[in-house]
């Protein structure tokens, strides 16, 4: 699975961001924001705002019980819902950001709503919204080798996570299933801004990683500010660099959205 | 004594389509670790007899087969049995298994365990376990049990034990199950996750069955003394998760067809299944994943899941486990809804006519378990699982018992 895909394909156009980024020095930046949050159309504008400084975007499809997240996307995922952000209503809100981008959109879910829907139908759905790329965090690679089948076929690229806690065995398991990009979960843990710097274990992670695999590395999880993108991107290697409470904190407080991105965007700069 | 073996699940965890590992991969080398550290404990002759020595001695085992002779006369037709899980130690089922996993957890050389409860019974058999064994313990629960189940939440506090409240979601037992798994997930390292229900990622429903299945097999030699024979026409247990109904199934489930009892779990049917209140998996739900498990399940098309309700805080899950799924499509198992209303109306009859005040979980099994006696008629043997006791629930029960009369003064 490694090597360079044709930019045609989804996955190649995920690819051809990392590679864009990287021709300028940088990791690429990758907000993530949940859909339909805190209302669709404010989501709309968040997103639109967030775009502007994105290389690859990644959107919650809002799910009852994200055991992977924490707190803050735990949070806006039921708001997201009780202010009807169907799984319908999330793909009617990434073609109204499709319009308007022709940057790489990946979805993060949990696996039931897939189910529920069928995975078919359900990258049926995505492809025809515009959708690049699925990352779906309850789902190992070696769970379930149907959505691995149907999102070659649908031309969707397919993240899936290591981890700190990933053994070499697991490593090379979870890289070798991954089209489009590998995400690097930086800390044991839930997704969640986090005080101090407990990103310790991150270069290690992303070195691993690299010697299965030559997609880009992104790494998630903890990621916040500026500091923190410039010790994931310059301190640890990554090629991406995904932040995703910290954003949906900054929309919940009325915080200024472009300045965080433009700020994060700076830390994804990599030192010479 | 040896845990027993059984065919499934396969290698892949699964039992048939249901079960698998749908969880976190931050968890999966975990979930590996904890297979092979239960598949070396299991194959150790010094762990199998520390297990049944605390089963033994500690917990209370074997647990009566009690014959209700008045229950029998009150339903006419079969003689009914019941298992007393509720004289163990902690009054449930739930310390059969809480022992083996913390056993385990200490044999992994973790030190501290963190666990999910609903009614609070998995709660403190936690607490219990990690009291005896020294270990750190940290219990989540839903701030909506929480309420329901002060003395249970006070009696872990006394243990020991730190409970957390979770408000999230429905604030009930599968939100704690969430926040659980999530503290796993954050602490994995040096966290074992004590499960207490037959539900979540391969191994656990495997695990948690082949601790509760002393249960069924004490019922085989039991039964054999008393009716001189070892498997009884038919077995009834409630189910939420589902652990103590595969305690005392599991046994009897892989027996030939020809040879097999009737074996019938409770859901809680809550408001009634058309009512749309109720936590009854097989008969309202369909299939899909939830805490790292494919099994029958309540949500929506879209795949949000959907609150469970019951009277009964430990039946208030909105999933059941895959090996229940499982013996559902293949016949193996009847899974039928029960009532609040006729759980508490069981929970009256068994106080009344056998003096034993059961959980509100085990009333529905009393409920069932009279009208399966009479429609098996006499000569037959019907076994109840009476899975624990109903202290912890007589405040919420007569607070319920006050709305009743409350609603017949006014009719």
């Amino acid at each position: 699975m490694t090597g360079t895909l044709p930019a045609t394909t989804r996955a190649g156009r995920l690819q051809a961001a990392f590679q864009q980024a990287a021709a300028q020095g940088r990791a690429a930046f990758i907000p993530f924001m949940t859909a339909g949050y805190p209302t669709p159309e404010r989501f709309h504008e968040v997103a639109l705002q967030l775009l502007e400084h994105a290389d690859v975007m990644e959107i919650g499809l809002p799910y009852s019980d994200p055991l992977g997240d924490g707190p803050t996307i735990q949070r806006a995922s039921e708001v997201a819902l009780e202010g009807g952000t169907s799984t319908r209503r999330t793909f009617e809100l990434i073609r109204g950001l499709r319009a308007h981008s022709d940057k790489p959109l990946v979805i993060m879910t949990y696996v039931n709503p897939v189910y529920a829907v069928g995975p078919r139908e359900f990258m049926r759905l995505a492809v025809e919204a515009g959708v690049d790329g699925l990352i779906l965090p309850d789902l190992p690679p070696d769970e379930d080798l149907d959505i691995r089948a149907l999102a070659e076929e649908a031309g969707l690229a397919l993240t899936f996570l290591i981890a700190p806690t990933s053994t070499l065995e697991r490593v090379r398991i979870v890289t070798a299933a991954c089209t489009g990009f590998v995400y690097a979960v930086s800390v044991t843990g839930v997704t969640g801004a986090r005080e101090g710097g407990a990103l310790g274990e991150v270069p290690a992670l992303v070195a691993l990683a690299r010697q299965y695999t030559d997609l880009p590395v992104a790494v998630g999880f903890g990621v916040k500010d500026e500091a923190t993108a410039r010790m994931v991107a310059s301190g640890a290697g990554a090629d991406g660099v995904v932040v995703g409470s910290a954003l949906v904190n900054a929309v919940a407080e009325g915080a200024d959205l472009g300045a965080l991105a433009r700020d994060i965007l700076k830390g994804c700069q990599k030192e010479a | 004594m040896n845990l027993p073996t059984y065919p499934l699940p396969d290698e892949r965890g699964r039992y048939g389509v249901f079960g698998g590992r749908y969880v976190p991969e931050t968890l999966i080398p975990a979930l590996d670790e904890l297979k092979a550290a239960y598949a070396s404990a299991k194959a150790d002759p010094a762990f199998l007899e520390q297990y049944s020595t605390l089963l033994r001695e500690y917990v209370g085992r074997p647990s009566l087969l009690y014959f209700a002779e008045n229950l029998t006369r009150h339903a006419g037709g079969a003689k009914i049995y019941l298992k007393r899980e509720d004289l163990n130690h902690t009054g449930a089922h739930k310390i059969n298994n809480c022992l083996g996993q913390a056993l385990l957890a200490v044999r992994m050389g973790k030190k501290r365990v963190v666990a999910e409860t609903g009614a609070g019974q998995h709660g403190v058999a936690s607490a219990t376990a990690a009291a005896l064994l020294g270990l750190e313990c940290v219990v989540y629960m839903g701030a909506e049990d929480i309420r329901r189940q002060a003395l249970n939440v006070f009696r872990m506090r006394l243990l020991g034990a730190e409970v957390r409240e979770v408000t999230s979601g429905t604030a009930t037992l599968k939100d704690a199950t969430n926040e659980a798994i999530r503290d796993w997930v954050t602490n994995v390292r040096g966290t074992f996750y004590i499960l207490g229900s037959v539900v979540g990622p391969h191994p656990y429903p495997a695990m948690v069955r082949d601790f509760q299945s002393v249960i069924g097999e004490e019922t085989k030699w039991q039964l054999e003394a008393l009716e001189g024979r070892p498997v009884p026409d038919a077995i009834i247990a409630c189910v939420g998760g589902g652990s103590n109904a595969i305690g005392i199934f599991a046994p009897f489930a892989y027996l030939p067809e020809n040879e097999r009892p009737r074996l019938i779990g409770t859901e809680a049917a809550g408001q009634g299944v058309e009512s749309g209140f109720h936590a009854a998996s097989v008969a309202g739900g369909k299939v899909g994943v939830l805490h790292g498990s494919m099994m029958y399940l309540l949500h929506d098309d879209e795949g949000q899941i959907q609150a469970a309700h019951s009277i009964s805080a430990g039946l208030d899950y909105p999933g059941i486990g895959p090996e229940h799924c499982y013996y559902s499509d293949r016949g193996v198992a009847e899974y039928l809804p029960v009532t609040d209303a006729q759980a508490l109306s069981a929970l009256q009859l068994l106080a009344r006519t056998e003096g034993i005040l059961p959980a509100l979980e085990s009333a529905h099994a009393i409920h069932q378990a009279v009208i399966t006696a009479r429609e098996l008629g006499e000569g037959k043997v019907v076994v109840v699982n009476l899975s624990g006791r109903g202290d912890k629930d007589v405040a919420e029960v007569m607070r319920l018992m006050d709305k009743v009369e409350a609603a017949e003064v006014r009719a």
